[in-house]
């Protein structure tokens, strides 16, 4: 799995924090997402795919 | 939801629906299930008699609001703002009712101050505030308490009203004020005497937060913003007006909804006790299953735009119903259920899609988690304190709720 952010477009709703709080972070100036891991494990597969789902402004993108 | 003699001739179209089924105060207007199997896009006249689109399947919903084609600008032509409440006028209306990059620019100013580690960080001060209130409500056991009143409004009313940096000595106006403004039942005038009156309150708040900031979210915008010049006075106030309004009746109404809902439910209620873990997703489902904001979110097409094989011209206004996506069998099994186990709870749209999803939404969960653990824990026992069709329910809001629940234990 490989994840690619488009930051420009993040509205800081912040639920992939809350989903996969291993996989993304948000910056403290203004909760912009930040990504941790670009490849994570499996065991994060499912939460970064249900991230990606609810993702307010479609901001991440998922290739496996 | 006739129209006035004084009305324009009515169109053919129907009225936006609100009203719940009889009898089931926790659903959506009936009319919304034919809709989304027989006419899921379908026009609607709106009480000036201007006429917009109603959507009504979760799909459409969220293409129509990750799509910035329509756009959130009040000013915009065709934009659908009659029928609608709370909603501010051209001036001063705050970033939800604006487009990027101006919504963007405006938005990000203000996105640090609820995300999830800072919303996370109050918790303890959440749980206290509750555990306080919950102390002053046990103190008056015997009695019918207001639920409403007790807690479901102070607690995020105290939250925000800390939170911007705003006295909670004055709660008792802003909540009126608030009220009135997101009333569907008060006049023009009313309405427009509320917006005055809390832009003037707001205006004299922030004129003495320019003499001396504190250390909250209006000191900040005023220290880091307005001082170097990217924003003025009238934008701070525009942010306290949109921040405080958003901040209380929302969690408010969702707390004393789902206060009721597990009062009815006793089989969920003692499964959470037994598992507080469950808390989370019990949440999410109870904000997919009551999904409070019932007119809206609003949009106008700003291009021809097709959705869901409906083509949609620009200049037309476009009505999203929110309690509807939720309650789609196409993406929610069993819908009309409450599953607090749910799997995919948290796709719900109660918080909007798209770049102006609730920006408080964090905030929210923290307290909907707090206020409903908190209940379950110290109030086992609490009921309704009188039959549930004698419950006032807020049809003749913008934001459903109960106006208040008498409780008793």
């Amino acid at each position: 799995m490989n994840i690619t952010l488009d930051a420009d477009k993040c509205c800081a709703a912040g639920q992939c924090v809350l989903v996969a709080p291993e996989v993304f972070d948000q910056r403290d100036e203004d909760g912009i997402v930040v990504l941790l891991d670009a490849a994570p494990p499996a065991d994060q597969h499912d939460a970064v795919r249900e991230a990606a789902a609810i993702c307010p402004a479609a901001v991440i993108k998922v290739d496996e | 939801m006739t129209p006035s003699p004084a009305s324009p001739a009515p169109a053919a179209a129907p009225a936006l629906p609100v009203q719940p089924p009889q009898g089931c105060p926790f659903d959506p207007p009936a009319e919304f299930a034919r809709l989304r199997t027989e006419a899921p896009l379908s026009k609607i006249s709106l009480p000036d008699g201007t006429e917009a689109w109603l959507a009504t399947r979760y799909a459409d919903i969220r293409a129509i609001l990750g799509d910035t084609r329509f756009s959130s600008d009040t000013t915009r032509p065709g934009y659908p703002l009659s029928g609608m409440t709370g909603g501010a006028t051209t001036e001063h209306r705050g970033f939800i009712r604006m487009d990027p990059p101006e919504h963007t620019r405006l938005r990000r100013m203000v996105t640090r101050e609820f995300m999830v580690k800072r919303v996370e960080a109050m918790r303890p001060e959440i749980q206290r505030l509750t555990d306080e209130l919950c102390d002053a409500m046990e103190k008056r056991a015997g009695q019918d308490v207001d639920l409403v009143e007790a807690l479901a409004l102070p607690v995020p009313s105290l939250v925000i009203s800390l939170l911007l940096g705003v006295p909670y000595d004055d709660h008792e106006l802003f909540q009126r004020l608030t009220g009135t403004l997101l009333s569907r039942t008060v006049t023009h005038e009313e309405r427009e005497g509320a917006r005055e009156e809390l832009r003037s309150y707001l205006h004299r708040l922030v004129s003495a937060k320019e003499a001396a900031p504190g250390d909250d979210i209006l000191g900040r915008l005023i220290t880091e913003q307005q001082v170097p010049g990217e924003i003025t006075h009238d934008d701070v106030v525009a942010f306290a007006a949109l921040l405080l309004i958003a901040g209380h009746e929302t969690t408010a109404n969702m707390i004393g909804l789902s206060a009721l809902t597990l009062m009815r439910d006793r089989e969920t209620a003692d499964r959470l006790r037994a598992e507080p873990a469950l808390i989370r997703g019990a949440v999410e489902e109870l904000l997919r299953f009551h999904s409070i904001i019932r007119n809206g979110p609003r949009r106008a097409a700003t291009e021809d735009i097709e959705i869901g094989g409906q083509l949609i011209r620009a200049g037309e206004g476009v009505v999203v119903a929110v309690p509807s996506a939720n309650r789609d069998p196409e993406v929610f099994a069993d819908p009309d259920a409450l599953d607090v186990c749910r799997p995919n709870a948290q796709h719900h749209v109660a918080f909007g899609y798209g770049i102006h999803q609730c920006l408080g939404q964090a905030l929210a969960r923290v307290e909907l988690q707090v206020v409903i653990g908190t209940l379950l824990r110290r109030f086992p026992e609490m009921r309704p304190a009188v039959p549930v069709d004698e419950i006032p329910f807020r049809s003749d809001m913008a934001i459903y709720g109960c106006h208040t629940l008498p409780v008793t234990w």
